[in-house]
């Protein structure tokens, strides 16, 4: 043996074969010549053998659409704004920015996250998803006129996504006072009078959250923010059938 | 536009490995793989020409799942529905070896988040030593000693339960 001793490094990098030839080979040497280590150094081999044989079917299954890079790309590209579109966002984002430093000064806690608007958005679907004398406000039939007002009333151009690809039809919506300010409702059923709730408000924490599931007996709920603003959609549906219709909610609600 | 298609997209399988074994969650994982996907196509430019791309794209996915970490244990209890999806990490496998990859994926996601993700950089998704420490943005020394932490611990745990299991196995046989 030359020269520098062999480290606990050492026994790693050769367990991952990053090692140069030279190193290697000493390393090999002196495994030869030590059992307990080599011992360790091959137990740490097969478990990551078997790490990786047991990941290997996650790289394998087909990409979700979701993920398609090309279609991200172009969402984005679609999503170029004229100026003042861009300049009344950035209005908008320092209202945003203030009232959450307010509200930090405050001491109250950031309790306007997602979690906050599932609960939100479940309350809503347990008070309305039942009434069926006057579920909604305004009917699917004024649905500009409805659209111009709860834009003006949350401060955000809202848009109300078409699901009729995944068999529910808009009913209508109405506005929600909630601890967090006004949040647009919309209200949609299928043909077996299957109703979904969509709530959605301006968010001054978790401006942007990835999708998380919840679920409160039959009732379940996907609630996410995108850049400010926050959504969530419940049903008494299984998550597996309600999941790609949120899916849907965000490409269709994505920002302009 | 085209580089960038033609470089990130082999990579998506890779990532999605990634997050659904640090964070276990099917949904949640690809969710943060979107998140990643989106900040690269909208940063693409402002990532630096010499550097490689793997480990960027792996620090970007790396940061959304530690946020998620964070935000999961700020809210308590609250994320656990959508987490114990606990099937999320059983996979279809050969009936003799899924026991075996269940178990030691049940080990892992039992590992601390640092050293589970030291640990799947380097030895699945085949990070440099140096790569690893940009992407966890801690020295290599701390890289090497969470990695010789990791694979103790979990080859512990794997040899300890590897026991355990086969005389479960020998148990329900017998009672059939």
């Amino acid at each position: 043996m030359n020269g520098r001793p062999i480290t606990e490094d050492d026994l790693h990098a050769y367990v991952d074969g990053v090692l140069d030839i030279a190193r290697n080979a000493e390393v090999a040497v002196y495994l030869d010549t030590h059992p307990d280590v080599a011992r360790r150094v091959e137990g740490f081999s097969s478990q990551r053998d078997l790490l990786r044989a047991a990941l290997a079917p996650i790289a394998d299954e087909p990409i979700p659409s979701q993920l398609h890079l090309a279609r991200i790309i172009e969402a984005r590209r679609s999503r170029r704004v004229p100026a003042w579109w861009a300049a009344a966002a950035a209005l908008l984002l320092c209202v945003g920015g203030l009232g959450g430093w307010w509200l930090r000064g405050a001491g109250l806690p950031a309790s306007g996250g997602i979690a906050a608007l599932a609960q939100e958005a479940a309350d809503s679907y347990n008070v309305y998803a039942p009434d069926h004398v006057q579920p909604v406000e305004m009917r699917a039939s004024q649905q500009a006129q409805f659209v111009d007002w709860i834009s003006q009333r949350v401060h955000r151009p809202m848009a109300v996504p078409d699901l009729s690809a995944s068999g529910y039809r808009l009913m209508g919506g109405r506005l929600i006072a909630t601890s967090h300010g006004p949040a647009a409702m919309l209200m949609y059923d299928d043909d077996h009078g299957t109703r979904l709730v969509m709530l959605a408000r301006p968010m001054a924490a978790d401006q942007t959250a990835p999708m998380s599931l919840h679920s409160q007996g039959a009732v379940s709920g996907f609630t996410w923010a995108d850049r400010g603003m926050g959504y969530s959609l419940v049903g008494a549906t299984e998550p597996g059938l309600l999941r790609p219709i949120a899916d849907e909610v965000r490409r269709k609600t994505a920002p302009i | 536009m085209n580089d960038m298609l033609r470089i990130i997209e082999p990579m998506i399988p890779s990532l999605r490995r990634y997050a659904r074994a640090l964070v276990g969650s099917h949904a949640t994982a690809d969710d943060l793989v979107q998140d990643c996907l989106e900040r690269a196509v909208s940063r693409w430019h402002q990532r630096r020409g010499d550097g490689d791309a793997r480990p960027w794209m792996f620090t970007i996915l790396h940061n959304l799942a530690v946020n998620q970490f964070r935000q999961a244990a700020a809210r308590g209890s609250h994320l656990s529905i959508d987490d114990a999806d606990e099937n999320a990490l059983c996979l279809e496998a050969v009936q003799e070896k899924r026991l075996l990859y269940n178990d030691v994926l049940l080990k892992l996601a039992a590992l601390p988040d640092e050293q589970r993700s030291v640990i799947l950089l380097i030895a699945v998704e085949e990070l440099s030593y140096a790569d690893a420490a940009r992407v966890l943005d801690i020295p290599v020394g701390t890289v090497m000693s969470r990695l010789s932490r990791a694979r103790e611990r979990l080859q512990q745990e794997v040899e300890g339960r590897a026991n355990g299991a086969s005389r479960k196995i020998a148990q329900l046989r017998s009672i059939r």
